[in-house]
């Protein structure tokens, strides 16, 4: 068996070279950041990759621009120790994964939640990485150090390869830095909750409150074992009184156990903690917003553990592995489903099926960025 | 003009019916051109399709014969990305204007391309509304917003068409219809296509996110005695926290020439007006409109007019989106520019462009969103005069530097086109170009769709190169390759 050599680089220029240099010797690369979503993705054996490159010391934050609310991340840059800095004048990435060490996993980088598009409750506003990601240094595995977009939060020259980078898994190379917009820190804030055993009332309420001009921060259902509830937060000016007057629209929705929650950060806590699970199956659903009953009564059939955005139809659904299939054929027609993570063993279909039109389409652009084939090969979608 | 064989036409006729391909000159003159109409361009024939399965039809015939072409929507672009190639097919998109499916439920909506950019917000008023707001959007439509991922007045605190487009159903070069959806697993191949300037395929098909109207809204113009003031101003609204949803600065030239055009009373004694916005619920709308007029006040602000009405806000609205239009009343000609700054450099580059338009004896006039420091410089000149409207493109191409020098962008919302290819190799290097390229070949290896636009020179996609190695998952046949 092959060893796996592990290389930090400290430079740009030394991690194209350490990319050009395992593709010119044919030697497979596992790109690494802190190392929180290793199991993501198609499971490949330790031994399929030749050498590990980390991003571990790309860890500057390389510019904090305040006043124009955007910021340049090195790849390895803890996302916590960003937001820290960030929030030292009122600002922050409005973009909210668990940060914090859940079971095995280490906090991530940026470069890692961009390049597993992983986003958290925030993402009901602001969006996910794609939406805040406005330019990326990339290598690529011929050497290539190239950018695209720039530092500005508006701007349209040039194809949008940040994009294209965020979610990728690392198969088209290496993410260096990214630059990011920024966002008002938005404190205080309060959550409006509500809880009902009925499925149907829950979605109802999910629909309504979606469609409720309170600008929210999040909109959050939370669901397990027939029983649930939905969080609505508000930031910033008035955040209470909107929090207030949300929770009386909750009341017109037939929810029960309505109340305003100030401090709220325990509860959006427990909503991120939901999306990690060390132990059982994390399935990713999309379906459309208004087919959230379904979404449960699925996963209230394997006994699955919910936590989604109302408004968005994604929902993330701890479950035990064997429990998968069932639930992914009760799912309406049209929805996509992604196995995020499973205990190492299990074999799952992770990324679901995917129109061949479009697979074919994703295979080109691996072949023209990573034509060597060594960028995490095997852990994307149809084996990219 | 080129031509193109009899038998492609008839093939052309027999897919989109005899009235809907154009050969003849005169027929053909109204596509030659955009909306920067100093490039200009004969297409061998334009095509009118009906319906997605005509467009799909028209590429691979086109295909069939590598002949080049060009889609275009309402032809409003401010970049030449859609003047059409001597020898292709312009496909006007103009037909196909239905919109197909609404579903507020799920705040989305599903239109064909030629659908205005306006409609789509008529069409889910009052509960709801399309953020992404061109000054163009009573015509514009919304195929084309998508290929320059259009921008607009609302876009500080909305976010551009790229954050709204949810699904799309693409016609690629080789004629493969791709269903591109956001929440699909895979690359965000969406992401890649939304402002792409019609150089990866065609949508055919457009699926939008649609977002709740806000509760309240209030509008104001503040005057003040010059940019530098309000520039202070935007800076103090947005370092108090305050998100409106538009902030547009004009200077004292625009201010007159939107003046002459509505008639709205601005002062004209005024070395600056902004126009500002906040939108959102009522609570926060109300304590935020009272901190917003203060922190006008404290800039400098000469007067404050608040709209009392939905009129007042209408003609205050019309004024601004006015000021491009009406500039023909105070000049024969003009250069539109479209560079992006980090708006805390606004004051330094307003100073920069005074000095050069002093060197070049010229009167430059001043529209922007100034919330994300996305300035449109209007260089005025008198075409009558020979040398003038050269002399015009040389001082906006010097502005476009002067930008991007400053950190920011050659174009915010226009797009590149032919007009500010020359120009990207001031923002990236060969190998940033290359990477471009790299996504273009992989969507388009033989260059037909919307040739000549966005890379500064003509490049060819090479054969992949790289060792073939099998997969795992091919081996164990789960997986194959293409």
């Amino acid at each position: 068996m092959a060893t796996v050599t592990t290389h930090a680089p400290a430079t740009f220029e030394e991690a194209a070279e350490a990319l050009a240099g395992a593709a010119a010797e044919g030697r497979r690369v596992r790109i690494v950041g802190a190392g929180s979503k290793l199991h993501w993705g198609n499971p490949t054996d330790a031994a399929s990759a030749d050498l590990e490159l980390r991003t571990t010391a790309l860890n500057e934050i390389v510019e904090h621009n305040a006043g124009d609310l955007t910021a340049t991340l090195q790849a390895g840059v803890s996302l916590a120790d960003a937001q820290r800095t960030f929030a030292e004048v009122g600002q922050t990435l409005a973009l909210d994964p668990p940060l914090v060490a859940i079971g095995s996993y280490p906090p991530p980088t940026i470069g890692g939640v961009v390049a597993t598009g992983d986003s958290g409750p925030l993402r009901h506003r602001y969006g996910a990485p794609r939406d805040l990601v406005i330019g990326a240094t990339v290598a690529l595995s011929d050497g290539t150090i190239a950018s695209s977009g720039g530092k500005v939060i508006k701007n349209v020259a040039g194809y949008d390869l940040a994009k294209l980078f965020s979610g990728s898994f690392g198969t088209l190379g290496l993410i260096l830095s990214v630059s990011v917009r920024l966002h008002p820190l938005h404190d205080p804030s309060a959550t409006a909750v509500g809880a009902t055993d009925h499925v149907h009332t829950l979605a109802r309420a999910a629909v309504a409150l979606a469609a409720f001009p309170a600008e929210l921060e999040a909109l959050d259902i939370a669901w397990h074992g027939g029983r649930g509830g939905i969080l609505a937060r508000c930031g910033g000016r008035e955040a209470s009184r909107r929090a207030q007057r949300t929770a009386e629209r909750m009341l017109e929705l037939d929810l029960e156990g309505v109340d305003v929650a100030e401090p709220d950060e325990p509860l959006w806590e427990r909503q991120r903690a939901g999306q990690r699970s060390p132990d059982e199956a994390l399935l990713r659903v999309s379906v459309p917003p208004a087919q959230l009953a379904a979404v449960l009564l699925a996963a209230d059939a394997a006994d699955a553990t919910v936590v989604g955005r109302a408004a968005l139809g994604t929902s993330y659904l701890t479950l035990a592995p064997k429990a998968v299939a069932d639930v992914r054929r009760r799912l309406p027609q049209g929805a996509t489903s992604v196995v995020l993570d499973a205990p190492p063993g299990v074999e799952l279909d992770r990324w679901g099926p995917v129109g061949e039109p479009a697979l074919r389409l994703m295979r080109r652009v691996k072949q023209r960025f990573d034509p060597a084939g060594i960028c995490n090969p095997g852990v994307f979608v149809g084996g990219i | 003009m080129a031509s193109l064989p009899p038998q492609f036409l008839a093939r052309l006729r027999h897919i989109c019916g005899e009235r809907f391909v154009l050969v003849n000159e005169q027929e053909l003159a109204t596509y030659r051109s955009d909306g920067l109409l100093h490039y200009r361009e004969v297409p061998a024939a334009a095509v009118l399709p009906a319906t997605a399965e005509e467009v799909r039809e028209v590429v691979r015939a086109c295909f069939a014969e590598r002949v080049p072409w060009v889609a275009r929507g309402a032809g409003t672009g401010l970049s030449g990305g859609a003047l059409p190639v001597a020898d292709g097919v312009l496909i006007a998109l103009s037909r196909m204007r239905r919109i197909l499916e609404i579903d507020l439920e799920n705040g989305r909506v599903v239109v064909e391309p030629g659908v205005t950019n306006l409609a789509i917000s008529k069409a889910v008023a009052p509960t709801h509304f399309y953020p992404p707001d061109p000054s163009s959007q009573i015509v514009c439509s919304i195929g084309g917003n998508i290929a320059e991922n259009s921008g607009g007045a609302h876009c500080f605190k909305y976010g551009f068409t790229t954050n709204y487009v949810t699904g799309l159903e693409v016609v690629l070069s080789d004629g493969t219809v791709v269903e591109l959806r956001r929440d699909d697993p895979g690359y965000d191949l969406l992401g890649a296509f939304v402002g792409s300037e019609g150089t990866l395929g065609v949508a055919t098909r457009i699926t939008l996110r649609v977002v709740p109207a806000p509760e309240t809204v209030r509008t104001l113009v503040a005057f003040f005695t010059d940019t530098g003031a309000a520039g202070d101003a935007v800076s103090a609204i947005v370092d108090a926290g305050i998100l409106p949803g538009a902030i547009e600065m004009m200077d004292s030239l625009s201010i007159e020439a939107a003046e002459q055009a509505t008639g709205a009373g601005y002062r004209r004694d005024a070395g600056a007006a902004l126009l500002i916005e906040l939108d959102g619920p009522q609570e926060r709308c109300l304590t935020g409109f009272e901190e917003l007029v203060a922190l006008c006040g404290e800039a400098g602000a000469l007067d404050i007019r608040i709209a009392q009405s939905d009129e007042e806000r209408e003609l205050i609205w019309r004024t601004r989106k006015a000021a491009f239009a009406s500039m023909g009343r105070i000049a024969p000609g003009y250069y539109v520019q479209d560079g992006v700054i980090p708006r805390t450099r606004l004051a330094e580059v307003l100073r920069e462009i005074d000095a050069l338009a002093g060197e070049y004896d010229m009167r430059v006039a001043n529209v922007f969103h100034a919330g994300d420091g996305n300035l449109h410089p209007l260089v005025c000149y008198d075409s009558s005069q020979e040398g003038e409207a050269e002399r015009a493109e040389e001082l906006s191409g010097l502005i476009m530097k002067a930008c991007v020098d400053a950190g920011g962008s050659i174009t915010g919302e226009h797009g590149v086109g032919v007009d500010k290819k020359s120009y990207m190799p001031s923002m990236f290097s060969e190998k940033d170009l290359e990477a471009f390229q790299r996504l273009r070949c992989a969507f388009d290896p033989h260059g037909l769709a919307n040739p000549g636009k966005v890379m500064p020179t003509p490049r060819l996609c090479g054969e992949v190169p790289g060792p073939y190695r099998e997969h795992p998952l091919e081996r164990a046949g789960v997986a194959e390759r293409f």
